[in-house]
Formats: C-alpha cells, structure tokens, sequence
C-alpha cells in the first residue's frame, strides 16, 4: 500500500520527476517527500556523521533528515528539504552525503567507530600539531561529514526585492491565521496574509476534523473565495517571514517560481521588506519526539506528519504502521490511517491510563526500546508492564507534544516562558513590540481555540492602532482538551537521537553534562545540538528536557538559547535581492557615452561613473601608445574630454558670495561677474578636502564645481552648512552635474575649433582671457556655457550645454575639428596633462594634506572664517613641512613609482626616516621620461636635491631629483594667450 | 525603519544618510578667544548616550533636507523628527 484514496492532490494529471535518477510519478499538490513516500520510498538520505540511512521525519520546514539537492548544473541547489519542495514535471533531485549509493555508503563505516564520535570528538582528537587543523583534519573532516555539494557556478537566476506596508500582517495561514486576517480584513484594515506553503489551512490540511460538520478544507476553500473579494488583503503564499527587525520590519521571502522547472523571464525569488504597523503570529506548532534507541530508522516520523502524509497528501509507504505517544494527539495517526486502510499494529501510549480511541491495541505505560531495519523500519521493540515484545511495522509514528513556533516572538530577546500543564514553551510578554502570537504558536491547540485566539489576536491588534475590528463568525471545530504526559526519552544503553541532522543522541549530552557543559548555550555549542539547517525545531527541548533530568532543574529553569532570524534558511541570492554584478550599484554614463563606445574606447570604473579611460586606435598594441598619442595631440592640436561627471553646484541668492565665502578658504565675494576662480575648501578640521571652480555668472548666480569622487558628499556639506549652520543666509543650491553634459576642449587649437561652432561670440583673447566664463549659444541657437579653464596647461576650455545635447555636441566638435587634429582623450591622458602641470587630484588630496602642502598656503585667507580656517591654523597642521614637488628620475630610463617613501640619500629606510611619499606618476610625453608629483619634507627649499624613493613592500629604489611641480610652462603664457 | 520627516511623512531610512550628533549645528564662534580649543571639541569630541540621542540624517534620496531626529540608542526607536533648519533658526534667535 502506498497510494490510499482522498487527499488533496489533483489526480488527474500526473507529474514525473527523478530521485537519483530512478524516475517517479505524483501529481500536482504533492511534495517530493510526499510523492516519494506514495511511491514507497523511505530511504532519502544519509546522515551527517555516521552515514546512517535516513528518511523523511517530518511534513514542513522543520524537517531535519530529508535533505536533497535540486536541479543540476548552475541551478543545484542543496540541502532542499523534501517536504517542502513542491513537485512539478521534470523535478530532479538527489540524495546527499553518500557513496556511491545511498544504499550502499561506504562511509558507513563511521556508524561502526561512532564511540569515537561523540560530543566534543572534534576540539580533543585533532589538537595538535596545530598547523595541521587547517592543511589536514579540516578538510578531510568536511569532505567526510557533509551535507550537499554548492554548484561552483554563478547563479543564473533573478531575484527582486519590493517593500510593502500594511496594519497588520498575519504569519501562517492556519485556522488561527486565517481567523485573523478574515477578522481583520473585514474591518477594512490593510492586510497581508503570508504562508509559507503554498496552500492555505495549515494543520486543517492535515486533519480529519471538521468545521460545522464539513470537511475542513471546504471551509478553507470558501474562504478564499470571500478573501478575492476584499482589496484590503493580499494573499502571499509560498512566502515564508523569516525575520522580525526594528519598528515593526518583517522579512520575508516569496519564492515565485522554485515550483516551477525554470522561472523563465520572471525572478526566482523576492524579497519583502513587510513594514507592519501590528502582526499576528500564527505560525502553528511543531511536532517533536519522543527519544528511544535506534530512533532514526527510515520510516520513524512523526506522528502529525504521517497523519499529514495519509490525509492530505494519501501517501503512506507501508501497509502496517504503529504509534508511540505521549499525548492524546497520536492517537489521532491512529484513527486516522486506520480509516484510510493502513493496519495499526498498536499505539503504544506512555500514559499508563491510556485507552483505544478505535479499533487498535493501545499498549498502556508502555515505551518502544529499540528499532529493527536496515535500510527501513521492520520491526519495534515494546516493553511495558506486560513484558518486552517486539512487533513488525514499517512505519512509526512518534508524538512527544507539540512545541509552538514563538521563533519569531523571541527574535527582539523575547525569552519563552515553560508551561507545566501543556509541557511546552510560550511566547513571553517581552516580544517584539505589536506582535501578538495567536493559535498553535500561543499554545491555543485544539481547533477552536485556534480559531477563536486568532480572530481575538486580530481584534486586539487593530484596537491598538484605533481600528475597531469585531470577531467575525467562526465555525464550529473540535475542542478537545490537551493532555499530556511529560515523557521526552526513553531510558536505554544504545543511542537515542535528539537532533537527528547533528546527530547528536541522549548520551552526547549526558557527556556534556559530564564535562559541565550544562548551560543552554554551552550545551548548544558543545554537542551542536540544534545547529543545522533546520536549527533544530524537532530536537532543542528535548535536549533541553533531557539536560533539566540530568541537572536537577526544571525545563523551564534550564531555559532555552535565542532565537534568530532567519526562521528558515534564506539564500544569499535573494538577499541580494538582484543587486548583483552589474546592478551592484547604480552605473552612471556620461552624456558621450555611447559615442565612445562607438570610437572603441576602453572605460574605466570612476565612483559610479563609466569614464573613457583611452581611445586606441588600429595598430596600436599598448594602452601607452594611445595615451602618448591623446596627450600629445592635447600639446599640439587639440583634444577633447568628457568632463561632466565633476561635481557641478548651481548656487543662488542674494548672500550666494558671503556663503561661497564660508565654504571656500579662500575669496570668492571679490570675483568679478563672467570671471572664473579656483576654489580650495577645507574640512573642519583644517584639512584640505576639495577643489573645483567657481564661476560667476551674476551677482547672485555662481556655478561651482567638485571632483567627481566627492560630488555627492561636497553638495551634501553645503547643504549641511546652508540648513544647520547659516541658516539665515539667502542663499539656495542645486546639484547640476547630470543636467549639465561639459566637455574639455584643449589644446593650442582649440580657440580656432570652438570659432566655428559659436554663435557670433568672440573669443578673442581681450574678450574672453583666461579664466573667464560666459553664457551663450552655438551651433545655432543652442544655449550652453563657456568657461575658459584649463586643467592641463593649454589653451584650453570647458564648455556645457544641456545633458541630452552633450553627444551631439562631441560628434560636431569631432566633425568640424578634423582638418586640426582634434583627438577625444579619456582619463589617461587627462591624468598625464595634469601631471606635467602640476595639478592636485585626488591622491594628493587625500585626507593627510593641509593647503600649505599643496602649495596654496597663501590662498587660505586670513581676515574671513570658512570651514576649516581655525582649525588649519592650529600648531600641528601649521607645521607640517612637507610640500608638493616635481620629481625625476637621475638615470635616463629610471621609474617613478606612485606610493614609494622618500627618503634622504644614506638615510635608514624606516617609517621614523620618511621624508614623503610619492602621490602620482606616469610617464610624460612632453618631457620623454617618467614624471611624478610626491610631498617633501621642505621640498620647496630642496629643488635640485637628489632623494631615494624606496619601495620597500615590492622591493626596489631609484634616484630621483627634486624639480618644481611643472613641467609645462610654468610662466603660463600656453593658457593666457 | 521609518523616519517621520516633517514635510513628506513616515520615509524609510535607506533613503537617509546619518551623521550623527546633532550637536554639530552648534558650530563655535571662530572669533572668540578659546575658538581653537572649542573647535577641538566640536570636530573631534561626541557623547554617545544609551537612551535618547538626537540625530542629523540627510534625506539624500528624497528632498535633501537634513533632519535632527530624536531616537532611543537602546530601543531603536524614533521619537520624533524636526527640520535641522528650525532647530539652527531657533539657535540664532530667528523664528523658521
């Protein structure tokens, strides 16, 4: 007998899927597991340590044995447990941890040295030599115990991250949850209803009982009717809320489409940041066992899941099963499978006053002492005031109580409380703020109570945020009463397992209380008790019961360890939620960008932005020969660059200048209107932090500009200072940078180019010297602004016009300019033209470096406050000495090397002898050898100096001498002409 | 978690960036006598209370105000939130 009639599954289609490549069928509503079990499969998998075969223990995510890996390739996916994978056409899924056959395990050897592996085997054998923990025993260790194997490949599939809002969010759709969000809904609060299977009903599923006197799941279907009705409510199923955060944030994650062979186009998964304003958790009970020797047989389940099994899903792998309870609740396995077919060979009760609810032998105050099987269950050993005997059956179903899902009530240091008569643990009153545990989870168990606790959860949630949400109808259910027996293991000499998929058995912590590993968190730690991937839902109280016995105490004294999100394992790709590879970060492109994809340009990552690094041209074979080649034709022609991703600040306002004044050290008040200045700014603490120009283009109108890596944070900064520190200035500001597409037109022909694109503007030298700027139009009336700036030494400007123009702007540059040699240039060149100058970039405004410096001293000024002024004039900045220079290497064809420590000749080579260090270098077309710009100790007094730039990390030192930090024209007369 | 902003209603805090004390709007007189020591204080010296602490953020992915929120370091809540610019008009004498 595998299959029984009924269930829930849609028998008129049927699903094929392999296990271990034997192909298998089920139908749709079936789990793997589920399908497996109807197929009579036991065996699924092999255990953690020992290698003993093991089977499906449970019906949901709490399972610990029935651990497979999915799909093949890129898409393997270990560790799927088999009872929640929902089955569809072309499944494929494999065992674990076995070799070369799950019925055939080599490793099972590992069971036969088990006295070796107890508790604590791991911190006493491999000790020592220490240096082989990591190069020997570790690995050799992981490759032994094991659970699946990652693919190695990169994740082929999309997930997405969204955020919703509700009043109350109900977790579990269970009959406490579903009177919750029925409750509320019908209220007209904003509702969200999250199930992590993906069928509502929860245990009424799984159980026989009815409600008003019909099936329990006409009820559930009734009701989803009425919920696509209500707007208010959104249904998630197959979502599981995984984590409670901070004001009332909930994690959950949706899988969209892991029923599915391949989610296609679609994500795989998404992840939901829930913020609820209240939440009811009713996420039901889970069952636990009872602990007996050789406990761990394929076929030993528990006792709700082998009812769930028959009922729900009508799968059962054998003809005669038995029960062992402690609890009113087996009895119902009982009843139930016996109605389905199955002989019961008895029900073994722990209770001595036990009776028969049915047709069965019920063996009172009895107890099972060991298993028989070999790869499944054949036979239970009873012992009971009557005697020992031993009965065949093929499956057991075992039920030690049921111990509420308060995970989620404990994860803000909610501390659950033990309750004698239910001999369970109960959310406590110190759980995350608005959540309201309701059902199962809140130790309401019978039907009814479930029912009646969730709708009044749901109203007293909503009475707490001033919604008025009356009880809505409820159906008539079993109420029956919860009795129990508090019975967590069976006394014996062989193993007894408590934590199946850690393996870790009554005497592991019988050893850690021995060796005094008794609190909670060291027993946790030392034995692994409930540390796998199913964090031990089936296997901590027990532990812990088992530990109270030894100790003395009470359970509810022994307490229980915290916790944590996630409920049940997340991966780490949903988590990302999409924001992998290129979708890391925003990836921002400047307005020329696809221009120069098309001239074959080689990019570079700059912040978020994608800049042109350099343009190669056919036959050349070394990014050095295109960069030579753009910086000289700078020096000789004319190029273009892409600029706009420097930081560009519209700043307005009557007290625009007395604002720029406080920002800036230096003094932008006095700059006349259609002039241009260089601006430094300092940070508070006296250090240099920024440079840029600062255009005026009216009294009350300044455009000013950042580098491109502090662009943001510069704007952020005037904005802290225009709001909380001078507030009372008129003064507004906007960032400008996108707005703006800005390209650098240098070069000693770059006058005659622009000539031929402005309109009517002169640009004469008289009209428009160095270090002005202007409003205009060009190439026939579009609006832009010149300014006549110059970053690499020559004639050169900076012209903007409106973002969406910036292209065709490049591409009419380009066409008017080639009968002068105009060359776009990207970032290399950019870098060796401002080398050769002399100018300050980012490394060597890096933080360390005061204006003095840099060499700009004197633009600090002395008569006005600005950010940064008291504090650069305090006795440590004001004596720093070292100062930017020029250098060059003594021997033709030496090297300068960027962040090389200068040092005296014959100096020691120490931290303590550094006389400076090296910021930039490149090589330099213009002066045919390497260049590079460093600080010097008194570097300005040193001109003519030879120092030693030692390398000490990679090895290797050159001569080099001290020159002045230009090496282009420094009277200046290529940018005033 | 959510931030009440004043102008724009309960906005999550991923759009925000933090600074951190709000005692950075009390910028000191440069011209006074101890300004170099109490420019000392104001760059490099914070409290870092358990319990109310009130905060700058910048709204940098929203309407770039900066906030002065209230918010219990121990609790994590927020307790309320005002626009910087009011508590610093307020700090010179000038109505928002």
């Amino acid at each position: 007998m595998t299959r029984l009639a009924g269930g829930l599954i849609d028998r008129t289609q049927t699903v094929t899927f392999t296990f271990d490549g034997t192909r298998y069928q089920g139908h749709p509503g079936d789990t793997l597991a589920s399908a497996l079990l109807a197929a009579g499969v036991r065996l699924m998998g092999r255990s953690f340590k020992y290698h003993r075969p093991r089977g499906v223990f449970a019906a949901g995510s709490e399972e610990p044995n029935a651990l497979v890996e999915l799909g093949s390739g890129a898409r393997r996916e270990p560790n799927s447990r088999a009872t929640t994978v929902e089955l569809h056409e072309g499944l494929e899924a494999h065992s674990q941890n076995r070799w070369p056959a799950l019925s055939f395990d080599a490793l099972a050897v590992n069971d036969l040295l088990a006295p070796f592996f107890t508790a604590g085997f791991y911190y006493k054998t491999f000790m020592w030599p220490k240096a082989f923990w990591e190069r020997l025993y570790e690995p050799l260790i992981r490759r032994a115990a094991g659970l699946g194997r990652l693919s190695m490949q990169a994740d082929p599939d999309a997930y997405d991250k969204g955020f919703l809002h509700c009043d109350l969010l109900v977790v579990g759709a269970g009959p406490s949850g579903l009177a919750a969000a029925l409750t509320a809904a019908r209220a007209g609060a904003r509702v969200i209803l999250a199930e992590e299977d993906f069928r509502l009903g929860g245990r009424l599923l799984a159980e026989t009982g009815t409600l008003d006197g019909a099936p329990a799941v006409d009820w559930v279907t009734a009701l989803e009717a009425a919920f696509a009705d209500l707007p208010n409510l959104r249904v998630m199923r197959r979502t599981t809320v995984f984590g409670v955060f901070d004001h009332g944030v909930y994690g959950a994650v949706e899988r969209v489409a892991d029923h599915r062979r391949d989610p296609g186009e679609g994500v795989r998964q998404t992840l939901w940041r829930i913020t609820a304003r209240r939440a009811v958790l009713a996420a039901g009970a889970t069952e636990r066992p009872i602990a007996f020797a050789d406990n761990d047989r394929p076929g030993i389940m528990l006792a709700g899941a082998m009812r769930a099994y028959a009922n729900r899903w009508a799968a059962c792998p054998v003809d005669t099963i038995a029960v062992y309870t402690n609890n009113d609740d087996g009895h119902r396995t009982a009843v139930d499978l016996l109605a389905r077919g199955v002989q019961v060979a008895a029900v073994i009760d722990a209770r001595a006053e036990a009776t028969a609810r049915g047709d069965y032998r019920v063996i009172a105050g009895g107890a099972v002492t060991g298993t028989r099987g070999r790869l499944g269950l054949s036979a239970i050993e009873v012992r009971s005031d009557r005697g020992a005997e031993r009965i065949a059956c093929g499956a057991l179903g075992v039920s030690g109580g049921w111990n509420p899902n308060l995970h989620l009530a404990s994860h803000h240091r909610g501390r659950p409380l033990w309750d004698e008569t239910l001999q369970t643990f109960l959310p406590d009153a110190h759980g995350p703020a608005g959540l309201v545990p309701a059902g199962a989870a809140a130790g309401a168990f019978s039907t009814a109570a479930a029912l009646s606790s969730g709708a009044a959860a749901a109203t007293r949630a909503l009475g707490e945020i001033g919604i008025d949400a009356a009880p809505c109808a409820l159906p008539e259910a079993e109420a029956a009463p919860w009795r129990i027996a508090p019975v967590f293991h069976v006394p014996g000499r062989k193993r007894a397992w408590v934590d199946f998929q850690n393996e870790v058995t009554v005497k592991d912590i019988a050893l850690a209380h021995a060796e005094n590993m008794r609190p909670v968190e060291h027993l946790k730690r030392y034995t692994t008790l409930g540390m796998g991937t199913d964090q031990g839902k089936t296997a901590n109280v027990t532990g812990l019961a088992v530990m109270a016995e030894l100790t003395g105490r009470t359970i509810g004294e022994t307490g229980t360890t915290v916790f944590r999100p996630p409920y049940t394992p997340v991966s780490l790709s949903v988590l990302g939620g999409g924001d992998t590879g290129p979708y890391f970060r925003p990836r921002r492109l400047p307005p020329t960008h696809r221009w120069a994809e098309a001239q074959g340009a080689v990019f570079v990552e700059v912040g978020q932005w994608m800049r042109a690094q350099y343009f190669p041209r056919p036959g050349e074979t070394h990014w050095r020969q295109a960069v030579d080649r753009e910086a000289a034709a700078v020096r000789s022609a004319v190029g273009l660059c892409d600029v706009t991703t420097l930081g560009k600040i519209d700043v307005q306002g009557a007290d625009a200048a007395a604002f720029l004044d406080r920002l800036y050290c230096n003094t932008l008040s006095t700059l006349k209107v259609g002039r241009v200045r260089y601006g430094l700014m300092l940070r508070e603490d006296g250090f240099a932090y920024d440079d840029g120009t600062a255009a005026r283009f009216a009294d009350d109108h300044y455009v000013v500009t950042t580098t491109t890596a502090n662009a943001g944070l510069v704007y952020r900064n005037m904005e802290f200072a225009r709001q909380c520190l001078w507030p009372e200035l008129d003064v507004q500001i906007v960032s400008t940078t996108d707005a703006w597409a800005q390209i650098a037109v240098a070069g000693p022909k770059a006058r005659t180019l622009l000539a031929r694109i402005v309109d009517g503007f002169d640009l004469d030298n008289a009209a428009f010297p160095f270090m002005a700027c202007s409003a205009l139009t060009v190439c026939g009336g579009l609006r832009a602004r010149l300014f006549r700036i110059s970053f690499s030494g020559e004639l050169a400007y900076e012209i903007a016009v409106p973002a969406r123009y910036g292209q065709a702007l490049m591409e009419r540059l380009m066409a008017r300019g080639a009968d002068l040699g105009v060359t776009p240039y990207g970032t290399e060149a950019l870098s060796v033209l401002r080398i050769e100058k002399g100018h300050a970039a980012g490394a060597e405004l890096n933080g360390q470096t005061t204006a003095a410096m840099l060499g700009l001293g004197r633009m600090v000024s002395q008569k006005k406050d600005a950010i940064g002024a008291v504090m650069s004039r305090r006795e440590g900045l004001a004596g720093d000495a070292g100062r930017l220079v020029g250098l060059r290497p003594v021997e033709d064809g030496g090297a300068v090397v960027g962040g090389a420590h200068l040092f005296a000749e014959g100096a020691a080579r120490t931290l303590a002898g550094s006389e400076g260090w090296i910021t930039s270098s490149c090589h330099s077309p213009h002066v045919g050898a390497a260049i590079g710009l460093g600080f010097l100790e008194r570097g300005d007094a040193r001109m003519g100096e030879v120092v030693v730039a030692a390398n000490p990390l990679e090895g290797g030192s050159a001569r080099l001498r001290v020159v002045p930090a230009c090496f282009v024209d420094p009277e200046g007369g290529r940018l005033r002409d | 978690m959510l931030i009440p902003h004043p102008l724009l209603g309960p906005r999550d805090a991923q759009e925000f960036v933090c600074l951190g004390d709000a005692r950075l709007i009390e910028r000191p007189d440069p011209a006074a006598a101890d300004a170099e020591a109490a420019f000392c204080d104001y760059v490099f010296l914070r409290d870092n209370p358990a319990g109310v602490h009130r905060e700058l953020w910048f709204h940098e992915h929203g309407d770039r105000s900066w906030l002065v929120v209230t918010r219990d370091t121990v609790t994590h809540a927020v307790l309320g939130a005002e626009l910087a610019r009011d508590v610093a008009l307020a700090r010179v004498g000038r109505a928002p």
